[in-house]
């Protein structure tokens, strides 16, 4: 008997696919109340860090070098005060096989499915991990499908996203396009039925894991070459996975006193469902639109329970503007011969601020880099934008940036500056989200201390905040 | 006139605008949902006919035909002139010593 595939039909079988295609069962980790047990999920992967780096260097990913940038350091010293401005450093994931650290991600979820004996793995992004989950597959000897949203209603895709697509299809995987919707995981969880392939979740524990060996190389690599730990590392956010997965690797190396700073680009005020909005963005990943939603309610994605939990991990949650980040992506390759894409650089752009805070003694390191090509690259990104009717030019980004509206370039680099998102309000949104999930606000003290955790905060903070929003 | 096994693009309406999620911005909501994929036609066939295609992985998929030998066309975009201006500013700022 044929199953009904229409969208009710399909996305009620959403947990029995779910289960299928992951081999996990995420009741286990419940505890029946709010909360439920994060490091035995990590843990479920079965694989310790070691054994995740063999994984890793078995398809070449992992062990990219740190580029010390010294031009870019040189120039932001010349806004800091004096006797400050650290040496900014950037691990080069563009030098992955895929051209991401998402290759990280994708070799354990890819791994952990041929293990399994499935035939195929499937993902939905419209980002680097679908080139990475293409070429991972490719090296493992599965096949894979791509799901992407791509295009909006008059069928004009993002020139970022089309370049992912023609990546896929080099590595050999099949690529599913389509308009502007959350209905995306209608059409992916129908075809994860169909094929009985894996779904290899960015949000998976094999996923975030995967992650873990950068910050782990992040350390060991500073240690060796520095003889110190980064005082502060930046990721760029957006579901929080390169977030926790660094900081998770960084404490396992012991490198207990880095600050990890979230830098997303703020996309304010573009609604991220809306098919007129799709292609006024200039950026298509590392921006608010994700990386704010992600951080107060991890919960929402593809899997029962997310494992990027960012707002555990980070101390400070920073934006930056797009035009700022096309400026600084420019300045990698005129300044120091670096050509990199723009989403990866969006770390680079706040770490060009913050090394101003730090003393120059100090080192400041961005997590990653990303490829670049046609398509994926500031100059048809902005050309892209102007067809659209975006206005691009030089200017203050911190008063006149719109995104949507325009793109600010920095009239010079001194006009480079990060914004602080007010986290105390990001972990009160996250406690009330998670009360609201849970429908009620009396939880007993295993749930407010789970709170406390998920939060980066205390007890005290979690029960203060239940009595505010009680009232 | 496509030939059967021709490498091909097709197109196909998934969900039309009245069967979508009720929770879309207006202006999606207005929209269907669309889609698009490539793969080996599986009988000869004109422009805009419906279609089967065999995909890369193997499934077969429905759809219009759109397109034969589907090529890509992104590229590097327009010239901007502001870049080189960011270029030749940078380089005054760090290299073209105090004035
Ligand atoms: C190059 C690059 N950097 C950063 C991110 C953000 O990672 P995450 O979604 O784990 O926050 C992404 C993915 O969206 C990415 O492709």
């Amino acid at each position: 008997m044929a199953l009904a595939k229409d969208y009710a039909s399909v996305m009620g079988r959403n947990n029995e696919i779910m289960k299928n295609a992951m081999g996990l069962d995420y009741d286990k980790f419940e505890s029946g109340k709010m909360s439920f047990d994060y490091e035995a999920l990590m843990a479920s992967t079965g694989y310790t860090i070691e054994e995740i780096m063999k994984v890793q260097s078995a398809t070449g990913v992992g062990n990219t070098p740190i580029l010390e940038l010294r031009n870019l350091t040189a120039l932001a010293r010349k806004y800091a005060k004096p006797g400050y401005g650290a040496t900014i450093l950037v691990k080069d994931e563009a030098s992955n096989p895929s051209g991401s650290f998402k290759a990280r991600r994708a070799a354990c979820a890819v791994a952990t499915a041929k293990k399994m004996g499935y035939k195929g793995v499937m993902a939905a992004t419209s980002g680097n991990y679908g080139a990475a989950v293409a070429s991972q597959a490719a090296m493992q000897g599965l096949k894979c499908i791509i799901v992407q949203e791509c295009f909006d209603s008059k069928g004009v895709g993002q020139p970022e996203i089309i370049e992912k697509a023609r990546k896929c299809e080099a590595y050999g995987a099949e690529v599913v396009q389509l308009t502007v919707g959350p209905e995306l995981f209608y059409t992916f969880l129908s075809i994860l039925e169909d094929t009985g392939y894996f779904n290899a979740s960015l949000y998976s524990p094999f996923g975030i894991a995967g992650v873990e060996t950068l910050g782990y190389e992040i350390a060991m690599q500073c240690r060796e070459k520095y003889g110190k730990d980064p005082a502060m590392v930046v990721c760029t956010s957006a579901g929080g996975g390169m977030m926790t997965g660094t900081a998770r690797g960084l404490i396992k190396a012991g490198a207990t006193d880095t600050k990890c700073i979230a830098a997303s680009i703020d996309l304010t005020g573009l609604h991220m469902a809306s098919d007129t909005a799709f292609n006024k963005k200039s950026c298509t990943t590392g921006h608010t639109g994700f990386g704010v939603p992600y951080a107060v309610d991890p919960d929402h994605s593809d899997v029962p329970r997310s494992a990027a939990r960012p707002l555990r991990y980070m101390e400070r949650y920073v934006t930056v503007t797009q035009g700022e980040v096309m400026y600084i992506t420019e300045a990698l390759a005129n300044l120091e011969g670096v050509e990199r894409g723009p989403a990866g650089n969006t770390s680079l752009t706040a770490a060009f601020a913050l090394a101003q805070e730090l003393p120059e003694d100090e080192y400041i390191l961005c997590s990653e880099t990303e490829y670049t090509g046609a398509g994926k690259h500031i100059q048809p990104q902005l050309a892209f934008a102007r067809e659209n009717g975006i206005e691009i030019k030089f200017g203050d980004p911190s008063v006149e940036d719109k995104p949507g509206v325009n793109i600010i370039l920095p009239k010079d680099p001194s006009y480079i500056k990060t914004k602080d998102m007010d986290i105390v309000h990001m972990r009160e949104s996250f406690i009330k989200k998670a009360c609201k999930k849970y429908g009620s606000f009396d939880i007993d003290e295993d749930d407010i201390e789970f709170l406390a955790v998920e939060t980066n905060s205390t007890p005290e903070f979690v029960k203060s905040t239940i009595e505010k929003l009680k009232k | 006139m496509a030939k059967k096994n021709d490498w091909v693009r097709i197109h196909r309406v998934v969900l039309p605008a009245e069967g979508r999620n009720p929770n879309l911005p207006e202006d999606t909501a207005k929209v269907p949902l669309e889609m698009w994929t490539k793969g080996f036609l599986q009988a000869d066939a004109e422009i805009g006919d419906e279609v089967e295609v065999k995909t890369a992985t193997g499934r077969i998929e429905k759809g219009t035909l759109i397109e034969v030998n589907p090529h890509y066309t992104h590229s590097y975009g327009e010239f901007v002139p502001e870049l080189v201006q960011i270029d030749t500013q940078l380089r005054e700022i760090l290299f073209g010593g105090e004035k």
